[in-house]
């Protein structure tokens, strides 16, 4: 059943390598248009849950659907229908912006023709059909994080997921990332992001804190500062993770 | 414990971690001599023969019990002319001798499969050989220090050539590089050794490693492969400690040229790997090349180790027969060594 | 008192690319000083100058009052050097990488063991497990145990903290506080502005150059001028509303709020009324206390 307002969903969601929980029974729901952050310490198990989402490993046990596609029984479904980008690795240096583009459409299944329609746009929102040709490398920072972002989103994924799209990023180039972000989200896309950085956590609509392979705390950041009588989400995150085993 | 000491333990460690490596490398060499020695043979064995004899004489009858006693035919019987080309086809035999009288005069005639040309030409030589011992006046062959024509130990100087080439030049550079990647390399250099040190540390591990491979080699060689032993075989290590040493100086030459492991692999790959294979005699006569490639041959160092341990370990002659190939070997390592600690120490 | 490390005018170059512009910096002996700057800002070219991996193009450095090109072996022992990524033999334990780095130079690691104890008593609990199965946390810290094993006089930190979680970062902080009160001149890199608060004095660096430097106080002192919070229930909309008035000179998302950096003489209640009326709900605009990112910030935008 697909329930048209929710973009991922999930219930019980566990993970296990031998005899080592990564992820503990994780239940959430993401609305469509949403942006949800997701923090966790390092070792929380972030990555591996991001990766069951993706369609990328099945879960030990738990179900959950995302963009409405079952997450282990649909997998080459999900994969189409969302967009990923990360820090590690977005975009390939040797090849120019436009080829970028090309690769990452072709990939997500677009047709010649909608590419070069798509491209079109991009290259006119972002103001950049100057540097079309330019090589991915040759280009500042802060250009290849938009480029990123829209060969990630080109194929209008229903849920994009960003892990860590901003480390060492400055700051003026994390906020312009962000301000995409929200530009993506109001046009109904789901965004699924994770972040080192605390103030980025404010922009979300809700954040999910992981500690241990569970999620501890789950709200808008108004209502995580007012829980936990903090002044801002650097301090929320101090006092949910402080007791993290793992990792330490 | 000293810091050399400490640098040596630190690379033991890495090797003995790495246990899927370790194996590959110590077996490797031992299957590839078995390998070449017994499976891969240039000696044609079991050539099927079929006969077409127009007219039975005493003759004739004497020449077939020849192919039917000797073991590197298999006699298959006698057929009529228009038997042979289906057989050659579906390959149910390698040759068919024919034999006829022109006159009083016994005339033969050969019909063989030449898909392989290898094969063809070989088992040819061998009908030849066997009409032949017919004729007036005998050929005689004398084969000098292989002389039962094994082809089983042949390729030990080939394969001990290519193994130390792999082993050496190959594992230090990725071993190197690898550090430069992972940025361990920076906090060696910043730290107080001296970048001589390094380069031992790095380098004496895999000459430990190189010389246990060299025992083994040389055991099953002397062995299971039953190279001749004597004396030589003093020679034959020190030779091929000369040629160690050069493999490393080679391996930390291409350390200080790539920055990935990637491309560490590629040149010691394509610029020494494949060379030494195709250009070195360990598989195809050098004297049969083109000349320009002949030439190029006498920069790879391991032509000259090869042809040094093929007068030493199957000729069994004395050192002073490869007086020349020592040199450009002695030569070869200093020259790839000052180069390597060169390139080694320039700073960007 | 001498200067720790004293930066002279530093140039240098790839190809096209200047990763360091003419670079100028001292650091006072037993002082915490940040050096803060995004990716590509040239902090990475810096140390590996401080450190001798790289000769400058033109200027010079001391380290420890010697000579980053002549003195190179000598400031070797005096420095614990930590990469931007993590640089130690994830094959070998955790001990067998302590005391490999002791015995380059030459220690034991008991002998400096004052030192890193607290990073030691953590890392006590797992001696034989592997460097690199350790999390992001615990990596940085039995790096910074390997740089400190040799008790350095300057510790050249490049930017340790990357990739690692808020409480870990805080925790990492904490262990370099320990370090300075013990005398140890520490030059520590990091693109989190705001972990500038934990320095004494800070550098702001972009593309090569050497934007400010002072104590972050002083640096963020008056930047409160003409700086407002802004916040409504619909904060992107907001954004573009307040962008297109005419009194507000910049506008920028920060955390829960909006920044919005105004001539003289702006009105915020006046704005509010206004945003009001372009249909905005729940409006509040307050004057905001800058901090170093509001200045990066403004000195980044200066430089376009």
């Amino acid at each position: 059943m697909k329930n048209n307002d929710i973009a991922i969903s999930v219930r019980g969601l566990t993970k296990r390598f031998g005899s080592f929980t990564a992820v503990d029974g994780i239940s959430f729901e993401v609305r469509k248009g949403e942006i949800f952050g997701f923090l966790g310490a390092n070792g929380a198990g972030k990555t591996t849950a991001m990766r069951m989402l993706c369609g990328l490993s099945y879960p030990t046990s738990g179900t959950g659907t995302v963009a409405g596609y079952d997450i282990t029984r649909q997998a080459e479904d999900i994969k189409r229908h969302i967009g990923y980008m990360s820090q590690k690795f977005s975009l390939y240096e040797e090849l120019t912006v436009s080829e970028n583009l090309t690769l990452f459409s072709t990939i997500y299944g677009m047709s010649d023709e909608e590419i070069k329609v798509k491209a079109a746009e991009v290259f006119r929102t972002l103001g950049m059909e100057n540097m079309r040709n330019s090589l991915v490398k040759d280009i500042p920072m802060g250009w290849k994080q938009k480029v990123a972002f829209s060969a990630a989103t080109m194929h209008t994924p229903d849920v994009v997921f960003l892990d860590e799209p901003t480390g060492g990023v400055d700051p003026v180039t994390r906020r312009k990332f962000w301000e995409m972000i929200y530009k993506a989200s109001s046009e109904g896309m789901t965004v699924f992001v994770t972040t080192h950085y605390l103030d980025e956590a404010e922009y979300c609509n809700r954040i999910s804190i992981m500690v241990d392979g569970r999620i501890k705390a789950l709200d808008s950041p108004q209502g995580l500062k007012k829980k936990y009588g903090a002044e801002n989400m650097d301090e929320v995150f101090r006092i949910v993770a402080k007791d993290a085993r793992r990792g330490n | 414990m000293s810091i050399f000491i400490s640098m040596i333990r630190k690379e033991t460690l890495h090797l003995l971690r790495d246990f899927r490596t370790m194996t590959v490398v110590l077996i490797m060499p031992l299957v590839l001599l078995l390998l070449f020695g017994f499976a891969i043979s240039t000696e044609v064995n079991n050539i099927n023969v079929v006969a077409i004899v127009e007219r039975h004489t005493d003759d004739t009858r004497q020449m077939l019990e020849k192919f039917r006693v000797n073991p590197y035919f298999t006699f298959q019987g006698i057929a009529t002319f228009n038997e042979v080309e289906p057989m050659l086809r579906a390959g149910k035999t390698d040759a068919a001798v024919v034999l006829r009288y022109d006159g009083a005069r016994l005339c033969h005639q050969i019909i063989v499969d030449a898909s392989n040309t290898n094969t063809a030409q070989t088992a040819t030589a061998y009908i030849e050989n066997i009409i032949n011992g017919n004729l007036e006046i005998p050929i005689i062959t004398n084969t000098l220090y292989n002389p039962q024509l094994k082809s089983a130990y042949n390729f030990v100087p080939g394969i001990m050539g290519m193994i130390f080439i792999l082993i050496c030049a190959m594992m230090t550079s990725v071993s190197i590089v690898s550090e430069k990647e992972t940025g361990t390399m920076d906090l060696l250099l910043v730290s107080p050794v001296r970048p001589r040190t390094i380069i031992l540390g790095k380098i004496i591990p895999y000459f430990l490693l190189s010389c246990i491979i060299l025992t083994l080699m040389l055991l099953l060689s002397y062995t299971t492969l039953g190279i001749p032993f004597s004396a030589s075989v003093l020679n034959v290590i020190w030779v091929t400690v000369v040629y160690i040493i050069l493999a490393l100086s080679l391996g930390l030459f291409i350390s200080t040229l790539a920055s990935n492991q990637v491309t560490a692999l590629l040149i010691s790959g394509v610029l020494f790997m494949i060379p030494v294979i195709m250009l070195s005699g360990m598989m195809f006569p050098i004297e049969n090349m083109p000349v320009i490639l002949q030439w190029f041959s006498c920069i790879i160092p391991a032509r000259w180790y090869i042809s040094a341990m093929r007068t030493l370990m199957i000729q069994q002659l004395p050192v002073s027969y490869i007086i020349p190939e020592i040199v450009i070997l002695g030569v070869m390592t200093v020259a790839a060594l000052l180069l390597a600690i060169k390139k080694f120490n320039t700073k960007h | 008192m001498s200067n720790a490390i004293e930066i002279q005018g530093i140039t240098k170059k790839y190809g096209n690319l200047t990763a360091l512009d003419n670079v100028t910096l001292s650091v006072p002996q037993g002082m915490m000083f940040g050096l803060i700057g995004p990716d590509g800002a040239g902090k990475t070219t810096l140390y590996r100058i401080l450190t001798t991996l790289l000769s400058p193009d033109t200027g010079t450095a001391t380290v420890a009052g010697l000579d980053t090109v002549k003195d190179y072996r000598l400031i070797r022992a005096c420095i614990g050097y930590m990469p931007e990524r993590f640089s130690l033999y994830p094959d070998l334990t955790v001990d067998e990488n302590l005391h490999f780095f002791a015995s380059l130079f030459g220690v034991r690691v008991e002998d400096n063991y004052d030192l890193i104890a607290p990073i030691f008593t953590q890392l006590a609990k797992f001696p034989n497990r592997r460097a690199g199965d350790l999390s992001g946390g615990m990596k940085q810290k039995l790096a910074l145990g390997c740089a400190l094993i040799h008790r350095p006089k300057v510790l050249l930190l490049d930017e340790p903290t990357t990739g690692v979680d808020a409480v870990s970062r805080s925790e990492f902080w904490d262990m370099l506080a320990t370090l300075k009160k013990k005398g140890i001149t520490i030059l520590v890199s990091t693109s989190y502005m705001d972990e500038a608060q934990r320095c004494e004095r800070i550098a702001l660096i972009d593309k090569g150059r050497i934007l400010d430097a002072n104590t972050p106080e002083k640096l963020v002192d008056g930047l409160g001028k003409n700086l407002y919070n802004a916040s409504a229930k619909e904060m992107y909309p907001l954004l573009g509303a307040l962008r297109s008035l005419p009194d507000v000179k910049d506008c920028y998302t920060f955390g829960a709020t909006l920044h919005i950096v105004t001539e003289d003489g702006f009105n915020p209640a006046d704005t509010v009324r206004k945003l009001s009326q372009m249909g905005l709900t729940d409006v509040r605009i307050y004057p905001a206390k800058g901090d170093i990112e509001d200045l990066f910030i403004k000195l980044a935008g200066n430089e376009e």
